[in-house]
């Protein structure tokens, strides 16, 4: 692939982007999210077909126009979230879309048996007419792997494979990489774990913000060197944290803070019939007007942490909550909001807002048990609080009757933040404040965090913008595989440390 | 001229309101143009079309209220006729008091609804499913009770004789006319339902709680709502809504039929979506179901003086619900 370039809309979200594979190589691709190795994948695998550039196929110039095309070429592509047929056998789905009948009978027994045979391959001892969805994540992942060499890829891309691995099962991915590398297959591997970089690496590509930054043999590159590559972004006169102010003087209330919010062994499943938890034995303080900032890269349990500590994920969590002192149990998110707890969902339109309701509605959504008591509402009421909500945190909106998917990103952003203000939370934990908003809105929502904070509100949030939390943070915890490697307090962070021990270096 | 006719079309087709409302005249002028020799101009006509339409209109008020929750409610037919039965057998049969009687309609109507309810809140059956299965299940019970044969004023002595016992009041006054014979008191009933569910649904926490599922669970769910409580009880009122329309239907007919209802969830279904509420959930309202029901009695009145065939009076009605429902799709 060369000179790759991919714009959605206006938004150029690869740009000149170059990569090679060879025979018997494990080609690793790094980059912090959204730094697009995913986009990069999708052209390679023929998911979009607008882009710019050129890409080879075993010296042969091709242009899949879709995946069954890419297919065909070779390629096939792992995804994080698998593409098999729950219900469906490992046979069906190994074969799906190529059974080999007449007429459209699937052949079963030949079937099964070249089934048997691939699942060998990749050293999986399960029968062919097992259903998928009775599999575990490991075993179903595998299967994935067979279904590719069924179709004799020569190139096969995996996504983050080991997100949802333990660490046995990681040995037996590896041993069959290891084993398709001699088989002289070519594999572009997507990862953030820098053991995985020194255990199966053979090159190392980093992309940064949709451009490349270097390509280099895997034993020449120094851990420092490759997280340099991929934080090295300057900071640029678009970025400029009103927090900044904070860095210099932490506000009294910070110093003065009392204790809020205390995790002690806090662990959270992960659900989906994988064996390993999603945040294990997680200690962490929280202070009346400070901001902890939880940085963790995809799959690193950030955003699990904050949602089974809302009690989303029902009573299944382990270890111990202290809110202001004392011992709580958080069993639903109701209890969350009872004991003064507010979060912001990371993705505003499938978790945050109800799109299809106006604005009014959704700002006192959380707040009806206040608003109004005894079950019948108050409509004046509701108005003069999403009136003085409005105000406090400057969200236009041409009429408080609209729907709020009609509203821009970050107004919509701000109806969300509305909504758990108005429940006058005392810790509020904020996933993503700033998502998909343009920066003007960024930098009003880092006013209002900064307001919050001063009010004595505790604010334990994250982001993928390592400059953002950086710059709002009193301290800094980082999570990787849903564990605390690191924790830092203010003015220590720098963003190499924190991408390191995001992505699993020991210090 | 053109250009003005359009812009006050498009203003008039802004809001499903103004739409529900466009349909309904449209309806009226149907009924000024085949007006079947002045038929359509007796007072009689107009209470007769409401009259008809009050028992489908009331179990189309708690189907309002489950739409919006992201649900249905298939069983509404069924939970009529098994309201019917018990109300016959007891009021009938049984001499009881009718206030009695009543309210052992509703409770069953409220226990099958909760169960429906529960089915789909709790064990995560989806409500098509959950409130098929309630609608068989119901439609067994009513023919279970009542043996399979409509429960009227003739009553089976022990030795296979019959004796006939008279009709309580109670069916006459449900049954009457008021306001000097222009109204049904069915359609008052109706109404009154209508009431509760309109208070219910647009001034109470619960009503906010339902738009919210409908239009995002997830979200409604972190925000504090109780999900399960919420669809549970729409479910709930769902089947006191039927209950209520099976004690009309069984004094409409003076008998409680286990075969009554059959049909009407889906006639149901149509007044609440040619009013404007979307089957997808969290949009919508009683006020438009008001629309949709009165809509659908003209037409079914309409269609019957002009003594329309019954087998093209179906195939029509099937062909304007149809028309309704795509003017009432949200443009983007």
């Amino acid at each position: 692939m060369s000179g790759i370039t991919k714009r959605f809309g206006r938004n150029v979200v690869l740009c000149g982007v170059s990569l090679d594979v060879h025979p018997g190589e494990v080609h690793i691709l790094a980059g912090e999210n959204g730094a697009g190795k995913s986009t990069l994948i999708k052209v390679l695998a023929g998911v979009y077909d607008d882009w710019e550039g050129a890409i080879e196929y075993f010296g042969r110039a091709a242009r899949p126009r879709s995946p069954v095309e890419a297919m065909r070429l070779g390629v096939s592509v792992i995804y994080q979230e698998l593409s098999l047929v729950p219900a469906m056998t490992v046979a069906d789905n190994i074969f799906l879309g190529r059974a080999r009948g007449r007429g459209g009978f699937v052949p079963q027994a030949e079937q099964r048996s070249k089934a048997r045979e691939l699942l060998q391959g990749v050293g999986l001892r399960i029968e062919p007419d097992t259903p998928v969805e009775n599999l575990p994540i490991a075993a179903q992942q595998l299967v994935e792997i067979a279904k590719a060499l069924s179709r004799d890829a020569r190139v096969l891309v995996m996504d983050e494979p080991t997100s949802a691995l333990t660490a046995p099962e990681v040995d037996t991915l590896f041993s069959l990489i290891a084993k398709l590398k001699r088989e002289g297959r070519g594999i572009v591997y997507i990862t953030h774990k820098m053991e995985e970089i020194g255990r199966i690496g053979d090159r190392v590509t980093v992309l940064r913000d949709g451009e490349w930054i270097g390509s280099r043999p895997a034993p020449e590159l120094t851990n420092a060197e490759l997280v340099r590559w991929m934080v090295g972004r300057d900071l640029g006169p678009g970025f400029r944290p009103a927090a900044g102010s904070r860095a210099e003087s932490p506000s009294p209330a910070a110093a003065a803070g009392e204790e809020r919010l205390r995790l002690q062994d806090f662990s959270v499943p992960s659900g989906q019939g994988s064996a390993r938890l999603a945040v294990e034995g997680v200690d962490l303080e929280l202070r009346a007007g400070e901001i902890v900032g939880l940085a963790g890269l995809q799959g690193s349990g950030v955003s699990q942490l904050l949602l089974g500590l809302f009690g989303s994920y029902g009573a299944d969590t382990g270890g111990s909550v202290y809110l202001n002192g004392r011992k709580a149990v958080i069993g639903s998110p109701q209890d969350a909001i009872r004991h003064g707890m507010a979060l912001l969902t990371s993705d505003r339109k499938a978790t945050g807002l109800v799109l299809c309701r106006p604005i009014q509605e959704n700002a006192v959504l959380a707040d009806l048990r206040r608003l109004a008591p005894g079950g019948w509402r108050a409509p004046a009421r509701e108005r003069a609080a999403v009136d003085a909500l409005a105000r406090a945190l400057r969200l236009k909106a041409a009429s408080f009757e609209m729907e709020a998917g009609e509203l821009s990103g970050g107004n919509q952003q701000k109806v969300a933040l509305a909504k758990w203000i108005q429940t006058g939370p005392r810790v509020f934990l904020l996933d993503e404040p700033t998502r998909g908003i343009d920066v003007g809105a960024k930098q009003e929502i880092y006013q209002l965090i900064n307001e919050w904070t001063a009010q004595g509100i505790a604010i334990l949030m994250t982001s993928t913008e390592l400059p953002e939390l950086l710059a709002l943070s009193d301290r800094i915890v980082v999570l990787h595989r849903g564990r605390v490697t690191a924790a830092f307090g203010r003015g220590q962070a720098t963003a190499e440390s924190v991408l390191a021990a995001a992505m699993g270096v020991k210090s | 001229m053109l250009a003005f006719f359009r812009q006050f079309a498009a203003r008039a087709l802004a809001g499903p309101a103004s739409r529900a409302v466009v349909a309904l005249l449209l309806m009226l002028i149907v009924g000024v143009i085949f007006h079947a020799d002045g038929a359509f101009y007796r007072v009689g006509t107009h209470r007769d079309a409401l009259r008809q339409a009050s028992v489908p209109g009331i179990l189309a008020c708690g189907m309002t209220l489950v739409i919006i929750s992201g649900g249905i409610d298939l069983a509404v037919g069924s939970m009529l006729a098994l309201s019917a039965v018990v109300f016959a057998m007891t009021a009938i049969w049984w001499s009881w008091p009718p206030a009695v009687a009543i309210a052992a309609c509703l409770a069953i109507g409220l226990l099958c609804g909760s169960a429906s309810g529960l089915l789909s809140a709790r064990l995560r059956i989806q409500p098509f499913i959950a409130t098929l299965a309630m609608m068989v299940f119901a439609r067994g019970l009513a023919k279970t009770v009542s043996h399979g044969a409509k429960v009227a004023t003739a009553v089976q002595n022990p030795d296979g004789t019959y004796r006939y016992v008279s009709l309580p009041p109670v069916f006459r006054w449900i049954d009457s006319r008021l306001a000097g014979d222009n109204l049904s008191a069915v359609t008052l009933i109706f109404l009154a339902c209508f009431a509760v569910c309109w208070v219910l649904l647009a001034r109470h926490r619960w009503g906010r709680c339902l738009y919210a599922i409908g239009g995002n669970e997830e979200a409604a769910r972190l925000s504090g709502v109780p999900v399960a409580w919420t669809k549970t009880t729409a479910y709930a009122m769902s089947g006191l809504m039927a209950a209520i329309a099976g004690i009309c239907q069984a004094a409409q007919e003076q008998q409680g039929d286990p075969e009554a209802g059959a049909g009407y969830e889906l006639t149901a279904i149509a007044m609440a979506v040619i009013g404007g509420t979307a089957l997808s959930g969290g949009r919508g309202g009683l006020g438009l179901t008001l629309l949709g029901v009165v809509t659908i009695g003209y037409l079914e009145k309409i269609l019957s003086i002009n003594a329309v065939p019954e087998a093209s009076r179906l195939m029509l009605t099937g062909v304007i619900i149809v028309a309704a429902v795509l003017t009432q799709r949200r443009r983007t």
